[in-house]
């Protein structure tokens, strides 16, 4: 096992924080040295059942990349996920991603962390692991890992939506990390230490920041607001409900027998979402509130009661139309409209700065886990792309489709059920 | 032109007489050198350089140096006659510790603290008892150091002798009026400036004066050099261009043929050390990826490629000439950099257009991005190997 050593000083709670990974597999791990949980002292186990960064509390701030596999050699793959591994559980305990440290190795050596995060906690990070269509086969259809006959039949790209503008640097890629911190240091920090371990083996094809959860993905964190100032993901699938995550988010063991690897695993929807921030302003609240069909100020749905009351979609409203309009996003994306289907939804605002126009680049960076998205993800988006009067006001630029893997047991590196 | 680091910066702290058997470094937390006597603390102040011992076993030597005063300070072991610098560390501020590791055989030394870094310092006796760690450098390993260097510095002198050629030709045609030949010549004549880059600009009046971009200049600073006539010959990105007179041409060209003949007789007389050479590999490497890769240097000719290559060649001459040291001491590295200079150059070699390469704006986004990656790919062992040859 590798241990790393705290950034800030030996807290000597590595062991302590692993043997617990059981017991708070979804919940908060408490600094060992002082039984409470400081400001960002909060610590996520790397390894467990499930990867880190589903079903743990939505943290604040995002750093998501997409890489190209530039090596040809599976060798190389596997050992640079056994480097990732190590410096992923290094730097999610709040070390240094190197076993050396920023600034404890040679003079005349480049350090093997970079050393923006000496001092900083480990701020609750968490790194999820994901893997593209293209690892197991590329754009021509060749099998480029010995790994096609054990691609998953829902790991293809998905398919174009109407509304689409995808950017085709923004869209793909072979390997994901999403890197979620409370602390956007931190969150940049171990991306661009990935990254610098996998030069020559991988290359980054896009990467995005984001702020502000849009999503809770427990019973007890408030709902967010998106950039369109309302509250976003009130309908989420939860962390506490066993029986909505095995039905909606974790890949089954008999789901699919060319994917059996990834069982105990789940698939990443990445869409990257702009708004036209500018035009929605300047509708009015009615108008907006019916786009949505939630009340902007407490979340409740336009046919009564709290944020969390169920809409009633049945309920009459004037000249003969639902109280929550028919293209109202709220129905368009419900489950009951798509067959029961649900995501754990754990997007991300961006913004970007601006565009040529002077206008925000800016919108949601939405992320979903889904136990398949040809049923949980992809009828929805159609639905929504179809007869949502949000659509209006977005445009999708970026998209991809990852298999994240299964936690990593002891001794174990990411995804190693794959390659074995 | 660029602001790296310039090889003059280190020239006078490489001089090291021991060579090899010396480098400074912080070795990792508790994988100290010594146990037994071989792990040494020094307190420079002022008016005192205490050292923890007056003797130590031969083998691998940790000074952990303390400056407990307030001005900057230095800390040398010297050989016997107090001039022979066996090993150094340079720059260590008040309040900071460095680690100085050597390999020192048995002997008579001297220790020196020099505070404020001027004068004789403050000199003690040191002894180094005989033990069965003793290390020498053996003859065979001399011997790789030394054919390094000295082809290296061949190299230099033939690359220069090559520049001041070229230019000479591209100086001829281009002040004779002949556009269409000057042109051609232009990226051949630079290659040689681009293959010892990083030696080449290691002199402060000279680079300026004869690589400066348009966007480097300082306000109020003349216009001279290699890019001032490549915008004269390729004005089509330029608005409102005024061409340069004949006389201006003369004038122009002119300075450019003495002040590549001055380069040359200064290259001349330099020398290299192993180290050097490595980080000139390295350097050349880094002028690729700020530069050349970004098609910022030729921005009038769009040249770019000839440059790259030329960047890449010099690097892998330098590196091919630390290469049999490095076989000695770290093969998988050898290894993982000569696959990656095939791998970039198998890139590179998609560009070539005749005897040369196309124009940077011909080279499509989507492989503009695999030559970075393979850069970065290269770029990432090649900042071990001058550690990696010295240890």
């Amino acid at each position: 096992m590798v241990r790393g050593v705290s950034r800030r000083g030996l807290l000597g709670g590595g062991a302590a924080a692993v043997g617990l990974a059981g017991a708070y597999g979804l919940g908060r791990v408490e600094d060992p040295a002082t039984g409470a949980a400081g400001a960002g002292e909060e610590r996520y186990p790397f390894r467990g059942e499930h990867q880190a960064g589903i079903v743990t509390p939505a943290q604040d701030r995002l750093h998501f990349a997409a890489f190209d596999v530039t090596t040809d050699s599976r060798d190389e793959l596997v050992a640079l996920l056994q480097l990732w591994t190590a410096a992923a559980e290094r730097m999610t305990g709040g070390g240094p991603a190197g076993p050396v440290g920023p600034v404890e190795g040679a003079a005349d050596l480049p350090p093997d962390d970079t050393g923006e995060a000496i001092g900083l906690p480990a701020s609750g990070l968490t790194l999820t692991f994901g893997f593209g269509p293209g690892l197991f086969r590329d754009a021509g259809g060749t099998d480029r890992f010995g790994l096609a006959d054990r691609q998953p039949a829902s790991l293809q790209d998905l398919p174009h939506f109407p509304g689409d503008q995808l950017v085709g640097r923004r869209t793909g890629g072979d390997l994901c990390v999403q890197a979620c911190a409370q602390d956007p240091q931190v969150a940049v920090h171990a991306i661009r230490n990935l990254a610098r371990i996998g030069f020559g083996t991988v290359a980054i094809r896009w990467s995005q920041l984001g702020f502000g959860r849009t999503s809770s993905t427990t019973a007890a964190q408030d709902t967010p607001r998106n950039l369109f100032g309302f509250k976003d993901g009130t309908a989420n699938v939860r962390a506490e409900d066993d029986t909505a995550l095995g039905e909606h988010v974790w890949v089954g063991a008999d789901d699919d027998a060319a994917g059996s690897w990834l069982a105990g695993g789940s698939y990443l929807v990445a869409r990257r979402i702009n708004m036209t921030i500018e035009t929605w302003d300047r509708q009015t609240l009615a108008e907006q509130e019916g786009i949505v069909g939630r009340a902007k100020g407490t979340g409740a749905p336009l046919s009564g009661g709290e944020e969390t009351t169920p809409p009633d979609f049945a309920m009459p409203g004037s000249n003969d139309q639902p109280v929550i309009p028919v293209d109202a996003h709220v129905r368009v994306v419900h489950p009951s409209s798509n067959g029961g289907a649900q995501m754990l939804r754990r997007g991300y605002n961006f913004v970007d700065g601006t565009n040529e126009l002077g206008g925000l680049d800016a919108g949601l960076f939405f992320l979903a886990f889904v136990r398949d998205p040809a049923t949980d993800f992809v009828p929805v988006q159609l639905a929504m792309a179809r007869s949502d009067a949000l659509m209006e006001y977005l445009k999708v630029t970026g998209s991809a489709l990852f298999a994240v893997p299964p936690g990593v047991g002891e001794g174990e590196h990411v995804g190693q059920a794959l390659f074995t | 032109m660029t602001h790296l680091r310039p090889l003059t910066a280190t020239l006078a702290a490489l001089a090291l007489g021991g060579g090899l058997s010396a480098c400074t470094e912080n070795a990792p937390a508790g994988d100290a050198a010594g146990g037994e006597g071989r792990a040494l603390s020094v307190s420079s102040t002022s008016d005192a350089c205490e050292v923890s011992a007056e003797e130590a076993p031969a083998g691998t030597l940790t000074f952990d140096v303390t400056n407990a005063g307030d001005e900057v300070t230095e800390f040398y072991l010297l050989a016997e006659d107090g001039l022979r610098i066996v090993a150094e560390v340079e720059n260590v501020g008040p309040n900071l510790s460095r680690q100085l590791v050597v390999d020192a055989p048995a002997g008579e030394y001297v220790t020196v603290c020099k505070p404020g870094m001027v004068g004789e310092g403050i000199r003690s006796a040191f002894t180094v008892t005989p033990s069965d760690e003793e290390v020498v450098v053996s003859a065979d390993e001399q011997q790789l150091v030394d054919t390094a260097e000295t082809s290296y510095q061949a190299y230099v002198q033939d690359q220069s002798d090559q520049l001041v050629v070229g230019t000479e030709a591209f100086v001829a045609a281009y002040t004779s009026g002949d556009d269409d030949r000057a042109r051609e010549i232009y990226p051949e004549a630079r290659t040689h400036w681009e293959r010892i880059e990083t030696v080449a600009e290691s002199f402060g009046d000279l680079d300026p004066q004869m690589d400066a971009r348009e966007a480097d200049l300082e306000p109020g600073q003349a216009w001279t050099g290699w890019h001032l006539l490549e915008k004269d010959l390729w004005p089509q990105r330029a608005q409102g261009y005024t061409p340069l007179t004949e006389a201006e041409r003369a004038r122009y060209a002119g300075k450019l043929m003495d002040d590549t003949e001055t380069l040359d007789s200064r290259l001349g007389e330099m020398e290299f050390t192993v180290d050097q050479i490595a980080n000139g590999s390295r350097g050349l490497l880094e002028e690729v990826a700020t530069g050349k890769v970004t098609g910022e240097e030729e921005y009038w000719s769009r040249t770019d490629l000839y440059d790259f290559q030329a960047n890449v060649d010099g690097a892998r001459v330098g590196f091919e000439g630390v290469e049999p040291l490095l076989q000695e001491k770290d093969p998988e590295l050898a290894a993982q950099l000569d696959l990656r200079f095939t791998d970039l150059q198998d890139l590179l070699d998609e560009q070539r257009r005749g005897d040369g390469f196309v124009g940077y704006d011909e080279v499509p986004a989507g492989e503009v991005k695999q030559l970075a990656d393979a850069v970065n790919a290269l770029s990432e062992p090649l900042s071990r190997l001058t550690a990696a040859v010295l240890a």
